[in-house]
């Protein structure tokens, strides 16, 4: 059972050489990881940093500097006042919350037929959406430019919001967790005398409040960045959202070289979900792993 | 081969701020374990025995202490270099991997001239799952295994590296009434066809009684008692050993010493040689009641249940310390179920006296 | 009954409606403007039907160079961001301390608006009469020239495209795949190191095959994903992606249908569909292969 060969091979690796691999390992990871963490966070650095330099000294800086001693808020002033920021901002506040909400509503009522009221033909509807869920968008933005222009809503609010409000994949995920109510507690309030909307407002919205906050938090980042349906239906400064916003100012505001206030619009437009995120950072998390993609 | 253990300790820190309140989950253990026995190591769920077994497998490093394996001082040794086999609670059978898969798995891990070649592999795989008797199934995944089939291949892949030690995990909690008995005749007889020494835990004294050649009681991180079942059962060092083993389990009355008499409530029961007189705490076995019409121990009877061979009488006493009396008796003794009382004569041998205070067993 | 179903169907209308308008519908038309033939937006008249616009776009210069930019960034991508978030999420789950801070950090790329961040990627990378941008900076200290990522060579401005898009897409990578490293289960490495498994011998016996079906998740959404680029390449090369040769298909779909060659939704139709029938047919080769080497268990 013990070979010479075993116990030869037990003296060479100790502990102790065994712990000094792990520790080399450890650090390596420490490093790589510092290092994908410094690439992720370098960006932000720059656009702060750059934010932050007047206009003079960023143009006379051939090579960039890494830091600088004068750090001025006149970029801010600038975006502000020499581009409709605050507009953009409004009209994305405007259309993430309009969006937003009307999407919680056919959301909410959706996902409560489908889990608990019965009715001829839920399960067919049922099958229907869920293959719905396999549509890419860029196949049906056409149309909907199409019927939006028709309708004359391009540059309105309706023409923004009203195609952005359905996403199927929410409806399926409130409808998953509305089944996990138990049967008793719908019985039970219907021998209360409790009618449906009553019962869906006062215990499963409750109940299911996570992934209703879940589903908000995601289609409001969704909102917030969303550009390609607000550039084809409008081209009305007044009505640009702040993506649109970026691009123009990027086009032709600020007279295209005042790199600095461009990026003090940038801080601006990117610090609304930065903020929101460090506030839900576990929920936000917990929420994309479970049902969430980019764009 | 011999396991030593020497003032083994395993403190771990407390949870929640500035870790006040150290566990102490392993509190000193000092003892040995002979060649080729089987050792059940027993206790209530979190006294602190699968800290033991992690210990001895290297999973967790001890705070204090050494371990030997024979005279080999293994206590710093990691996990893959001390040899030892390992049967989880949940089997951890590689879900993806076929039975043959899993059982080639640790062999596979060798390197160099440890290394066997891929027919001495399949050889010894072979002989593992024969030795288990899961031959026939070598090609299934584990998902379309039973229970006490899954189990049987956990053990074949401990054994097939021929380890040191083999260390179990609660290995009858994950099956079925029925096959947890045939499963533990399984595990004797593996264990003595390979002779190799083994350690298994469980909360279950009757599985740890049934096959283990030294049982080790253990509670709250320390050893109550250490012995062979049978001994461990006939004397038991104190009141939660004499309570922990023995099924149904024993009765506990207050008592008193008085002149060398022992007292349960007003009967003087028995006498006792050498004791000053005291409050105690009296244990009696089920078996140790002998229904005889003028004994000395007098209960009101509530109900006699029939079992087969015995008969089990239950009645109650005001000294005792559970609502009722269970007595196993002789299936042809004479009790009257319609009589109101009964009268016990007790075994000596079955009656053990226990300090009130520290459960300390006196005599 | 009938009362009871009506109320099912109430509740459904505000999404039948939703979905039927602005999914189903446009869903059926875009095949059929994908047929129409000479299409005027202005009078809604077509000439006739068949398979021109197809064969339109499908000479379309601009349309092959959107093709091959599309191939190279799903080609480099998805391999790249898959395994460079499978070594950053194993990386995370061997560590304690900072966890958290890294998982943080790791994860900000997510919730920042692409064109605003692309912008700045944009100006690290840019060569312009004033500066030569950071990138340069770096490159010049270790003894390289010069180079201009936005306005230069391809394979310059396709490195930065790359680039941002690993980056914009790492976050969600590395936040699926380090929960799906956490619900492996601790005693199968517990069993294994006891058995003397190596390391290396750990990760792809047993860590891989665990996590394969997520991996697989991973893959076939990257490919859909990278396969609708659009807005990482409009952040850095600006709207007129045809002029700067680094558009995508989805970019050529909307310019056609609306940028500064845009008016003509038939040709916007068949360039959409065709890359429904690209991404389909990629979807079901990566269902194919993964079902030969994925492990399911329940």
């Amino acid at each position: 059972m013990k070979d010479l060969k075993k116990e030869e091979s037990m003296i060479t690796e100790t502990g102790k050489a065994f712990r000094a691999r792990r520790t080399a390992l450890k650090a390596v990871t420490y490093v790589f990881l510092t290092f994908w963490g410094l690439v992720v966070l370098f960006p932000f650095y720059w656009m702060v940093l750059t934010s932050v330099k007047s206009y003079g000294a960023y143009n006379s800086e051939y090579i960039p500097k890494l830091f600088t001693l004068s750090p001025t808020l006149e970029n801010y002033a600038e975006a502000f006042t020499a581009v409709p920021l605050a507009r953009y901002f409004a009209n994305t506040i405007l259309f993430t919350v309009g969006t937003t909400a009307l999407m919680l509503a056919v959301t909410v009522l959706s996902a409560y037929a489908f889990a608990r009221l019965d009715f001829r033909g839920k399960n067919l509807v049922f099958v229907i959406f869920l293959s719905l869920m396999m549509i890419p968008n860029e196949l049906v933005v056409i149309t909907n430019y199409v019927t939006v222009t028709n309708l004359d809503l391009r540059n309105t609010f309706t023409g923004l919001i009203l195609p952005s409000v359905t996403s199927v994949f929410y409806i399926y995920l409130l409808k998953e967790n509305f089944e996990q109510v138990p049967d008793q507690l719908y019985y039970a309030a219907k021998v209360d005398g409790t009618s449906d909307l009553k019962y869906l407002f006062r215990v499963m919205i409750p109940l299911c409040r996570p992934t209703i906050v879940t589903i908000t938090i995601l289609k409001a980042i969704e909102c917030w960045n969303s550009y390609v349906w607000p550039r084809l239906v409008t081209d009305d400064q007044n009505y640009f959202l702040v993506s649109n916003g970026i691009q123009a100012i990027r086009e032709n505001g600020f007279g295209r070289e005042n790199i600095p206030a461009m990026m003090a619009a940038v801080v601006v437009i990117s610090l609304p979900l930065i903020v929101l995120f460090l506030f839900f950072r576990r929920m936000i998390m917990a929420g994309v792993s479970r049902g969430g993609t980019k764009g | 081969m011999k396991v030593t253990l020497q003032n083994l300790t395993k403190k771990f820190p407390g949870r929640g701020r500035k870790a006040a309140g150290e566990v102490t989950a392993v509190n000193h253990f000092d003892f040995e374990i002979p060649d080729g026995k089987l050792v059940g190591l027993l206790g209530p769920s979190g006294c602190g025995k699968s800290t033991a077994l992690n210990l001895l497998c290297g999973l967790l490093k001890p705070t204090e202490g050494r371990i030997f394996f024979g005279d080999e001082d293994v206590t710093d040794l990691p996990p893959e270099k001390r040899e030892v086999g390992m049967v989880f609670q949940n089997y951890a059978l590689y879900p993806h991997l076929t039975v043959r898969q899993n059982i080639l798995f640790p062999l596979q891990n060798r390197k160099g001239a440890d290394r066997l070649t891929k027919a001495q592999m399949e050889q010894k795989a072979d002989e593992a799952a024969r030795l288990v008797q899961i031959d026939g199934l070598m090609d299934r995944k584990p998902a379309e295994l039973s229970g006490g089939q899954q189990q049987r291949v956990a053990i074949a892949r401990a054994l097939v590296k021929m380890p040191r030690i083999l260390l179990m995990d609660e290995p009858l909690s994950n099956l079925d009434a029925r096959l947890r008995l045939q499963t533990r005749e399984e595990i004797r007889r593996i264990q003595r066809e390979t002779g190799i020494t083994t350690v298994f835990v469980t909360h279950d004294q009757e599985e740890a009684m049934s096959i283990s050649d030294i049982i080790i009681v253990m509670k709250d991180g320390e050893i109550q008692q250490i012995g062979q079942p049978q001994e461990v059962y006939d004397a038991p060092c104190n009141l939660f050993v004499a309570k922990f083993l023995g099924n149904p389990p024993i009765n506990t009355f207050a008592g008193s010493v008085k002149d060398g008499r022992l007292f349960i409530g007003d009967c003087a029961v028995s006498e006792v040689k050498g004791i000053p007189d005291e409050e105690v705490t009296v244990g009696v076995r089920p078996e140790g009641f002998l229904p005889t019409p003028q004994g000395a121990f007098v209960c009101s009877l509530d109900r006699v249940e029939v079992m087969g061979r015995d008969i089990s009488v239950i009645c109650t006493h005001p000294a005792c310390d559970s609502p009722v009396i269970r007595a196993i008796v002789n299936g042809e003794s004479q009790v009257e179920p319609g009589s109101g009382t009964v009268r016990f004569d007790l075994k000596p041998s079955k009656v053990f006296v226990f300090r009130k205070d520290t459960g300390e067993r006196i005599c | 009954m009938e009362k009871k179903s009506l109320k099912g169907w109430l509740y459904l209308l505000p999404a039948i409606l939703f979905l039927g308008c602005f999914l189903v519908y446009p869903l059926i038309d875009v095949f059929v403007y994908s047929v129409e033939e000479g299409y005027n937006f202005a009078s809604q008249t077509y000439s006739g039907t068949g398979l021109y616009n197809y064969s339109y776009v499908l000479r379309d210069p601009y349309f092959l160079q959107a093709l091959k930019n599309t191939f190279l960034l799903v080609v480099i991508t998805v391999p790249v961001s898959t395994g460079l978030s499978l070594l950053i999420s194993v990386g995370l789950s061997s560590i304690r301390p900072l966890r958290e801070l890294f998982q943080t950090i790791f994860f900000l790329p997510y919730v920042t608006n692409t064109l605003a961040v692309g912008l700045v990627f944009m100006i690290l990378f840019k060569k312009t009469a004033y500066t030569d941008g950071f990138v340069n900076l770096l490159l010049n200290w270790f003894g390289a020239g010069s180079i201009d990522f936005i306005d230069g060579p391809y394979a310059a401005k396709m490195f930065v495209l790359c680039l941002y898009t690993i980056w914009v897409v790492m976050p969600f990578k590395i936040l699926i795949l380090t929960s799906a490293l956490a619900s492996v289960n601790q005693t199968y490495y517990n069993a294994a190191k006891i058995d003397g498994t190596s390391g290396l011998r750990i990760f792809f016996r047993l860590t891989l095959p665990m996590i394969s079906p997520t991996l697989v998740y991973l893959i076939i959404t990257g490919f859909i994903g990278a396969f609708k680029a659009y807005s990482d390449a409009v952040a850095l090369f600006g709207t007129d992606l045809n002029a700067a040769g680094m558009n995508t298909i989805v970019g050529y779909v909307y310019d056609m249908l609306y940028g500064n060659s845009g008016g003509y939704p038939s040709y916007a139709s068949a360039a959409a569909v065709l890359l429904f029938a690209i991404v389909l047919t990629i979807t079901c080769i990566n269902l194919l292969v993964s079902r030969k080497h994925v492990h399911y268990f329940s």
